[in-house]
C-alpha cells in the first residue's frame, strides 16, 4: 500500500488529491490508479512525470507502505 | 519578518506576497545591490480569454524542496551573493498581484541581476506548481505548461 499524490490537472482528472493504492512498483500503483480514476486521468498521466518521495524515478521502482508516488503534469508556475 | 541571521528565505504563501518586505530583508550592510523581481498576474492569455484571476496549487513540501535547490544552485554560480529570498503564491491571485517574488542582494549589481534572472527562469522550469486561469464564465489549466526538469538540468 502506497500513498499516491495527484497534483493540478491530475488531481482534477482523478477527483481526489491523494489516495492509498496497493502495488509493489510504481507501474503497478499507476495501473491501479488508471483503473480507479478512468480515461481522463490516464490522459493526464500520459503527459506527466512521476516522482517517488519527492524525486524522479523509473516505473519499475519498488514502492511500499512508507512511499509516496506523485503524479506531476506539465508545470506552469511563476 | 524572518530573522536576518539567515541568508536564504523560501516560502509558499497562501496570502498576498509583500515585495517590500523581501526587499528590506535581503538588504545587508555588505551588499551594494538589491534586485527584486515580481511575476504578476496579467489579463492576457494564450487562450484569448480576458483573465481575471489566477489560481495556483502545489505540494508545499515538494515546492519548498525545489525552491531550496534553486537558491543553492544560484549560490554555486554566484558565491558572492548576499541574501536570497524566493516566495511563490498558492491560491487565488488577482490581476496585478505578485504570484512570485525573488529578491537578491550582492556586493555589486551584475551578479544580483544575473542571479535574479536565473532564479525566475529556474523556478518556472523546476518548481512543481500548477496555474489555473479564470475568466468571466470559465476557467482552465494554463496552456503554457511544460515538463518539470531537475534544477541541475534547468
Amino acid at each position: 500500500m502506497s500513498r499516491i499524490l495527484l497534483l493540478g490537472p491530475a488531481r482534477e482528472a482523478a477527483g481526489v488529491g491523494h489516495d492509498d493504492i496497493d502495488g509493489a512498483s510504481v507501474a503497478e500503483v499507476l495501473r491501479v490508479a488508471v483503473a480507479r480514476y478512468g480515461p481522463a486521468f490516464e490522459e493526464v498521466l500520459s503527459v506527466s512525470k512521476v516522482w517517488v518521495n519527492g524525486e524522479p524515478c523509473d516505473d519499475d521502482h519498488p514502492v511500499g507502505r512508507q512511499d509516496e508516488v506523485a503524479v506531476l503534469p506539465p508545470i506552469s508556475g511563476g | 519578518m524572518y530573522p536576518k541571521e539567515n541568508v536564504d528565505w523560501v516560502a509558499v504563501c497562501a496570502t498576498p506576497l509583500e515585495p517590500d518586505v523581501l526587499t528590506a530583508w535581503v538588504t545587508r550592510p555588505n551588499c551594494g545591490a538589491v534586485v527584486t523581481f515580481c511575476g504578476t498576474a496579467r489579463s492576457s492569455s494564450s487562450t484569448g480569454h480576458d483573465i481575471t484571476e489566477l489560481q495556483y496549487e502545489t505540494s508545499d513540501e515538494m515546492a519548498l524542496a525545489r525552491l531550496r535547490d534553486v537558491v543553492a544552485s544560484a549560490r554555486e554560480r554566484w558565491p558572492e551573493l548576499g541574501a536570497v529570498a524566493i516566495q511563490h503564491r498558492v491560491g487565488s491571485v488577482l490581476l496585478e498581484q505578485p504570484a512570485v517574488v525573488i529578491a537578491i542582494s550582492s556586493p555589486h549589481r551584475q551578479e544580483a541581476f544575473e542571479a535574479a534572472q536565473f532564479c525566475i527562469d529556474t523556478v518556472k522550469k523546476s518548481v512543481p506548481m500548477w496555474k489555473r486561469e479564470v475568466w468571466l464564465g470559465g476557467s482552465a489549466w494554463s496552456q503554457e505548461a511544460h515538463d518539470i526538469v531537475d534544477v541541475r538540468d534547468a
